[in-house]
Order: C-alpha cells, then structure tokens, then sequence
C-alpha cells in the first residue's frame, strides 16, 4: 500500500508499504530516519517515541498505514521542531506544534554532522549533551522526544512530575540522575529564555 | 561495493571543547547521539542488502533428528537457508576461552534458543516466516539444570570427549572449571571463634539487557573477503573467532565498530557475527541482522546465576577468624567466560576484608541453562551478595553496628588477598564506609504534601496501593572489591596510533584505537589525554576498526586504564619525535632546546620554566608524526590450580553503598528511596563521566536486587520471560537519586593513578539494597532478586 504522511514538516510518500509494517520500521527502513530506535517492539522501552499529531507515541505500536494524513515529529526534525515552537511565542500562545504552511516550507539545514560542533540544538538536546545524560545514546531519541513534549505542557516540572512523565523510556546505562539533570536544566534554560 | 550507509565517519573536537585530563569534557559523539545522525549497527542500511534470520531452538536439550529447509528455500525473496551443513571447512565451533559453541546446531542441541537454520531475505518478514518454515524434528533429552543433575552418577555430559585444558583438574566432565583456594588453617581459625554464622545464598540470572539489541552487516567484498559493521566489545577477539569459521586470513575480515547500544559485558561473546558473514558470502549481498528484544533474550550469555555457601567466624571483639566457602556458578551450555569468572568469584569471595585463614572453592557447570558468562562485576558480584549478608548476620550476632563491624575487619593497603596476594595501592574500605554512612539521610515521609499522599513517592507509586499504610523505613550498607583488567597471567595489552600533523595552520592530533565505545565514554578521555600530552586542543578520534593493533576488550573496568594508557605512551612517544623535529628545525636558535625539560602546551613548545620556544605549527610544518605502539600494564600471574595461590590481579576497585528503602510490608512492594555511594576512582580523568558510570552501575545493582531475573523452567530448562515485559529493568520511577562522594587516592601504578571505576558501584548497591530490605522487615532474604511473595509469605511455587 501507498501511504502519505508529514514528518518532521515535510509531506512524504511510503510505497510498497507492507500492511503489517509499523511506523517506526517506515520511518527507519523506507524514509531514511534511523534516529528512532528499535529496542524492544512492543511499547516496554520508548526508544521509538516520536510525536504523532503531537502526541508522543511509541512508534512501533502504530500500523504504519494508521499514519495516512497526519504529522510526525522524530528526533531527527526535534530542533527545527522546538525552534518554530519557540518563535510562534511558545505554548501558552497555543501555537505548538507545525502549521501547514510551516510544514510545506520546511527544509533540512545543512549542518557538519562530522563534527557535530556548531549544529543547531533544542534546548533539551543541548541539555542532554551538557548534564552528562549521554552515553551509550540507544535511549536518547526517545527520551529527548518524550522530555521535549513534556517540557511544552509543563515548563515548570516538578521531580516527581519529570520523572512520571519519563517512565516509559527505558535507560540502561545513567541510572537516570544525568537525566533528571538534563531536563532541569532545560527547564532552566527555557525560563530563563521567556 | 560502496559504503553503506551509517558507516562511521572520523569525529572532530576541539573547536568548542577544549579541556584535558582532569576537566568534564563533553562527548565527541554527543551532537551525533542527540540529534539522531549517531548510526548504531541496527542503522546500517545498504543499498540492495538481504534481511538475515535465525531458526533457534525451540527446546532446551535435544537430539536433532532431521532439518527439513525445502519449503522456505521455495519461497519468493528468499536468498539462502544454511545449516550445520553448509559450513565452508573444519572449523565449526567458537568461544572466548574454549572453542565449544557450534556456529550452527550439529545433531543435537545443548539450550533453549540455540542457532539451527540462517536465512536470507528480502524483507525482514520474509526471512522471519521462511526461517518458520523449516522443519526441525528434535528428540528430546532430560535437562541439566543444576549441581545435583549435573554430577549426579547417571548424569548426561553436555559435552562428550572433553580435550580442554581444564578438562584435565575439574572433578567431573559437567564442571567447567575449578578453583580451590586454601590459605592458612582454618581448623585452627575455627576454634578461635566466639561466633560462627553460617548462610545459603541463591543469586538469580541476570541480563544485561543493554538498549541496543544485537546487530551488524556484513558486505562482501570483491576480493573474496568481508567487510563487517558491528557492535562488539572486542573487535580483535571477535575477528580471532569468525575468519577461521569462514575460511579467510583475518585481512581478508575487516571489522569496523559501528555504533554500540550499550554492552555491558554481554558482548564479549559472538552472537551474529558468523551468521551474517555466512550469508553475505553465500549470496553475495550485503546481509543485516538485527536482532529484536525477545531473540536478544536467547542471543547474549548473562550472568551466572549463582549458589553460595558461607562460614565465618568471628571473636567476641569483632574479628573475623575464617572463612569457608564454595560457589556454585551456573554457566549454561556452553563455557564462554565461565573459568574466568571461577576465577573471579573465588580469588574475591572474602571481599575487601582481613581474613587469613580460608578454604574457599568455586565451581562453574555445565547444564542446559542458558549460556552464562560476563556482565559488569564478573563473579565479584554473585560473591559480594553473600559476603556482605555475612556480615550483617556477624554483626546482629556480635550486638555491633553493621558498619563497625565491617571497618573493624576493613583490608588496607598491604592486606594480602587469599591468594596471597597484597594490595599494593591505596585500598580505603574503611574510609568510604566513613564517607557514605555520614551522607545526610533523606527526610522520613516524603510522600506527605498538603495535597494528601502523592503516591509517586510510595511503594506501589501510581498503582495506588498505600498513602503509607504498612510502610516502614530501613537502611543498609555494603561494600565491595573488584578487580580491574583481565586476571591470572593474560597478555593484557592494547594499542594505540597517535598522528600529529597542521591542519589550516593549526596542530591536530589524530587517535585511532580498536576500543569499543559502548557508551562509557573511552572516546571523551582519548581526546582529553591527547590534549593534555600534545599540548593540542583539535583533536579527531578515528572510528575503531581492524586496521590498527588490538585494543582489547571493553570490560573488566580497563578500557581507560589500558587503552588510556596506550593513547598516553604512544602520544608521549609522538612528543619525542615531535620534539626531535624541533631540536633539528630551531635547535640552533635557543639553547634551551638542548638542555631543558620541554613540553607541548597550549599550541606550542615550553620549557617547563613557561619559556615558548616555537610554534607546533612551525614546527610540524610539512611534517607529520605518527606512531602506533602496544601497552601493558605489570604482568599477573595464573592462581595455582590446587591453592589458589599466586599475584592475579592487576588493580582494584573500591565501592561502598548506603540504601534506604521504604517498602509496604503488606503488599510486599519495596521503593528504593535513595541509594548512596561513596567511591575510590584513584584520579577523575572525566568527572561527569565518573558519575554517569557510578549511577549507572548502582542501578544495574538496584536492578537485580528488587526486579530482575531471568526465570527458567526447572523441568525443561525452557527461558519463560524474554522481553521487556516480563523481566524488568528499573524505570526512571524505580531508580532514586544517588548521590557520590569519589574519593581520588591515587594508585602509582596506573596511568595517571587512575583506577577502573565501572563495576565496583554494581557489587555493592545489591546487598546494601537486601540489607535495607531486612532492616525493614526482619527477614532474613537469602536470594536475590528479592519478590514480592518473599516479603509476604505468599511464597508461590518456585519459578
């Protein structure tokens, strides 16, 4: 089957989709982002979370042909993401997430990918980066996905709030308190900017 | 062929970071990591490539009668099916240590999920249903699941016509290895004793259940060769195992690491490696195998799950008088670091305490259990758990503080260990219980808001189960020795090529190793020794491949020791040569190239009075300095195979914790609120890395003591929970803050006098965990992981 979708801004086409193909393996296998991880196919890890409408989701548990029409965001388009967010006034202006028009003009930024110094980060990436929260990085796309979306409904998150909100991302190398760090930081970072 | 895509391309750092030894530098690989460009092995994608996919077994010990492939070979996208068969010469099996794993099953099958059948396809579920197509007819064999079913008298051998070397000193074929180690007269020890406590503790088998499952391509190549993308912790070791299977020279298998989903020790063993490259010579494509959650379940070895019988004694003061001990480790099917982690578990039994007169053995088995080998801690772990319950048992018994007790028997610098071995370094047990004992506790009810109860913070969490009713608090302490680098006499070494050359007038230093980057961050502290030792601030980490020498493995706590240490003597001998070409170029310009120390700096040549002599620039101006040298550090010797005795160990590794848990003593459900460490690490070359390793390893220890375990069936040896939603791993809500205190005491032997850092945190944080537990309860809590059922006295049927 045919399917047609926006990822990160962008519309796109699937062919020869498979009816038991999942989003993630379209959006890794089919579309060329390999930034959402697989790690355990069944909704236990969050390594797959991308933002479906908004929603994050974990990709792996939505039939791809469930998709038809609607807007994805990856971690591979979170920057760009969090960057239009930020100058469209942030939430409390209600103009989350990617317009359609926004989404139409959309276009990959050229970006040294060899030495990753001077790429344009969200927040919370950078976040991750300086805390530390980093190291064998399976788990990070989807952390950063689930951390950004939560961040947007709750700027000012709470220990409990933070940690509630990332328990379907599983990390097996931090222990998590890099984590926790990183999103203070970002939430930091982020009112500071207001 | 053309490269595939995701091949990992050199990373440069400098522009914005720009520190040294000593400073929290960030990674090199943190941009790539954050913004998904980071290809794992799972991403290598190549044009035209084939899925593979393995048949496993579906029991766990079983003659295979017949293999019936014709129907998936018939099925369209289907490239290849391959068995025992279709090997291409003499060499079948592989392992680390003995060569014991068949690469394809071979009329009989030893576990559950052993590899039968390869298949290549078009599309992964092309290859999944073709690889459900083949008919296996097995029949089946009892099972040898434990001690008694392995020597009982009429026992199956799970290997026949074992030729070994531990074939020869073990005291029965179904034993792998094993290690007696005897040192002074516990006889004579035992009557000394005021108090003697006696424990059975039982260790459950637990996974390493990295993030990244299992995976790679392999490419083949036009000169009959291969080209292998690969998660792996030893490059080296891996190629030393798969060309011979393949029936190619090793240059003829270039091996590059791709990007690595964590490790954790459960990649020391092969698991696709092989299978891939058989395929990809078979079809001549590109083949990817990507394992998914419930098959990396049965694709890694774990750890030994393990029985351990103690005896202590003590004197009414307070000294322990001796100890007697026998290990029992379960080690599956097949060897794989089985005598390696005999070794471990017995030379560490007594943990980091005074106690000369011992009789201590460990045995490792043979059985139809899964494969059991190396995970973070190796054999110190399963050891640590009973050592320390010991030790709140002598304490409860003596009417002492748990931790007096344990500073009271604390080895110092100069202890020797059973093996007769001292310890020649800075050995502070007594300290860091000192340091995390005096960490301020966390305040009681932290549940309580002017909201009501948030039962975030309570056992049971969002599940409702308490607003603190039935809750009580306890506290526990452990303490745990690892040691660092591989043991008993191994050739221990790895490599590193170090270039120096101008770059757009600037200098830069190229570091290419074979390390395996698993996340622990060996490519931060490459870069910051390059700095500090090159006086450079770009410097551009080479992917890790087969082109330069062995690094060794990642493991055993050693990477920045030994690959650290072979990055800073190879850097130092690239100073020399740099520093020749200087003498040479500007010599005759200052005297001080002749007589004085000198060092590279920030970008040029000082005299260690600060005096500039030159530019590095000028002076590797159409020059450039490379340099690929071996590094060792002090040899060990091998534990004599009847007492024990001999100089083992390289270096180790000091960690203590302090638990804290609430549990609801009616529903069995247990918090863990805060868990504390304090943690010797000799010199912090990377602060923020040093923690992320002491968390990190904490949890995995938090893990195994309240969720997880791999539960087989104890009639058919069959794994009953291979996912992520049956064996659990601790969430970000499970996991509490964990605040470290590191102490740096240095260790003169080691490269900075730094010491291996992580796997001490995960011996420790288990039974201080356990301890907390019973400090709550009352219970005494003999096994772990520790369930539900055992806090209740529901206790269910075993398994």
């Amino acid at each position: 089957m045919r399917v047609n979708f926006t990822v990160n801004g962008r519309p796109q086409e699937a062919d020869d989709v498979w009816e038991g193909e999942s989003l993630l393996y379209v959006l890794r296998e089919r579309m060329g982002l390999p930034g959402s991880k697989n790690a355990c196919e069944q909704g236990e890890c969050g390594s797959c979370t991308v933002r479906l409408d908004g929603v994050p989701v974990c990709s792996c548990l939505v039939a791809a042909g469930q998709v038809e029409g609607r807007e994805v965001v990856t971690v591979e388009g979170l920057a760009d993401f969090a960057k239009q967010r930020a100058e469209g006034g942030g939430c409390a202006s209600g103009a989350c997430g990617t317009t359609l028009q926004n989404a139409q003009q959309w276009e990959a930024k050229g970006t040294d990918s060899h030495t990753g110094e001077g790429t344009e980060l969200s927040t919370i990436q950078q976040a991750f980066i300086d805390a530390g929260a980093v190291q064998c990085g399976f788990c990070t796309p989807g952390l950063l996905v689930a951390a950004d979306e939560m961040l947007e409904r709750n700027p000012t998150p709470s220990d409990a709030d933070i940690r509630e909100a990332l328990s379907g991302n599983l990390c097996r190398c931090t222990g998590y308190e890099k984590i926790m760090d990183a999103v203070r930081l970002a939430a930091a970072r982020q009112s500071e900017a207001v | 062929m053309a490269s595939p895509s995701g091949t990992p391309t050199k990373i440069t750092q400098g522009s914005q970071t720009k520190g040294g030894i000593g400073e929290s530098t960030l990674r090199p690989d943190g941009t790539l990591k954050v913004t998904g460009e980071f290809a794992y092995s799972s991403d290598m994608w190549h044009e035209d490539m084939l899925w593979g996919q393995i048949l496993r077994s579906t029991v766990a010990h079983a003659e295979i009668v017949s293999i019936d492939t014709g129907e998936a070979l018939a099925m369209p996208g289907v490239y290849a099916v391959l068995t025992y068969d279709d090997l291409p010469t003499d060499v079948k099996n592989y392992g680390l240590e003995i060569q014991d794993t068949p690469v394809l099953a071979h009329g009989k099958v030893r576990h559950h999920g052993e590899p039968v059948a390869l298949v290549a396809a078009d599309h992964p579920e092309t290859a999944r249903r073709a690889a459900a197509k083949i008919k296996v007819d097995y029949r089946e064999l009892p099972v040898i699941t434990d001690e008694a079913s392995a020597t009982a008298p009429d026992a199956l051998l799970v290997h026949e016509n074992r030729d070994d070397h531990h074939a020869g000193h073990v005291p029965h074929p179904n034993i792998v290895h094993r290690q007696p180690i005897v040192r002074g007269d516990v006889t004579a020890a035992r009557e000394r004793a005021d108090v003697i406590v006696e424990g059975e503790y039982t260790f459950g088998m637990q996974d390493q259940a990295f993030l990244g499952p299992e995976s790679g391509l392999a490419v083949p190549e036009e000169d009959g060769g291969v080209h292998l993308y690969i998660a792996t912790q030893w490059l080296h070791s891996d190629l030393r195992q798969i060309a011979p299977v393949l029936g190619l020279p090793e240059d003829k298998v270039r091996m590059t690491l791709s990007g690595v989903g964590g490790a954790f020790g459960g990649r020391e063993d092969l698991s696709m490696q092989i299978h891939a490259c058989l395929l990809a010579l078979r079809t001549g494509k590109p083949v990817k195998i990507v394992y998914n959650r419930f098959e990396s379940f049965f694709g890694h070895v774990h750890r030994h799950p393990a029985k351990l019988y103690y005896e202590h004694g003590a004197t009414k003061d307070g000294k322990l008088t001796h100890l007697k001990a026998r290990i029992v480790l379960d080690g599956g099917a097949y060897a794989s670091a089985s005598p390696a982690v005999v070794g471990n578990a017995s030379s560490l039994s007594v943990g980091p305490y005074v106690v000369e007169d011992v009789d201590i053995e460990a045995i490792a088995l043979y059985t139809n259990n899964p494969p059991c080998g190396a995970m973070r801690g190796f054999g110190a772990v399963q050891a640590c758990f009973a050592y320390e319950a010991q030790m709140d048992k002598l304490a409860v018994k003596l009417g002492m503080d748990p931790v007096e007790f344990r500073r009271l028997n604390a080895m110092e610098q100069g202890t020797l260990l059973p093996t007769g071995q001292p310890v020649d370094s800075p050995a502070p047990v007594a300290e860091l219980l000192r340091r995390v004992k005096a960490m301020p506790m966390p305040p009681e009810r932290q549940w309580e808001s002017s909201e009501g109860a948030d039962v975030r913070q309570l056992p049971g969490g969002l599940s409702n189960t308490t607003h603190g009713e039935g809750v009580v608090r306890g506290v526990g302490y452990a303490v745990g020795i690892k040691n660092v680098g591989f043991s008993e006499g191994f050739d221990d070494y790895s490599t590193a090529k170090v270039r120096m050359e101008v770059l757009n007038g600037e200098p830069v230093a190229t570091v290419h190793t074979a390390m395996a980057e698993v996340g622990q961050g060996g490519v931060t502290v490459h870069a910051q020794i390059a700095r500090t030792e090159l006086g450079v601030t770009q410097v551009t980490i080479h992917p890790a491949d087969t082109q330069v020498g062995s690094a060794g493995s990642t493991s055993a706590s050693r990477q920045t020791y030994v690959t650290g240490g072979a990055v800073k003597n190879s850097c130092e001998l690239v100073r020399e040569k740099v520093l020749e070409i200087g003498r040479r170029k500007f010599g005759s310009y200052h005297p001080a190239w002749a007589t004085a120390e000198l060092l590279l700096e920030g970008g040029k040549v000082v005299t260690d009075g600060g005096e500039v002599l030159s530019d590095l620039a000028d002076v590797l101006e159409g020059e450039a300095v490379e340099v690929e040298a071996e590094w060792r550090h002090r040899p060990t010797e091998p534990f004599d195979l009847r007492t024990g005795q001999g100089n083992g160990h390289v270096q180790y590794s000091f960690a203590a914790h302090r638990a804290v848990v609430e549990v609801d003593t009616e529903l069995g459900l247990v918090k863990v609120i805060e868990l504390a460490c304090a943690q010797d690490v000799g010199k912090a070359l990377n602060p923020l890395s040093v923690l992320g390793q002491i968390q990190g390893g904490t949890t995995q220890g938090l893990g195994v003591a309240v969720m997880e375990e791999i539960v087989v069936d104890p009639k058919t040896a069959k794994v009953k929970n291979p996912s992520f939603t049956d064996y659990l791993i601790p969430t970000i809500l499970d996991t509490p803050t964990i605040p470290v205190d590191v102490l740096e005491l240095a260790d003169e032997h080691a490269p900075y006098g730094l010491r291996g850092i992580g796997e001490a945190p995960t011996l420790s944080s288990t039974p201080a965990v356990l301890a907390a537990i019973r400090n709550a309860t009352g219970l005494e809590l003999n096994r772990t992981p520790v369930r539900p059922e055992h806090l209740t006295g529901t206790q269910l049927s075993e398994g």
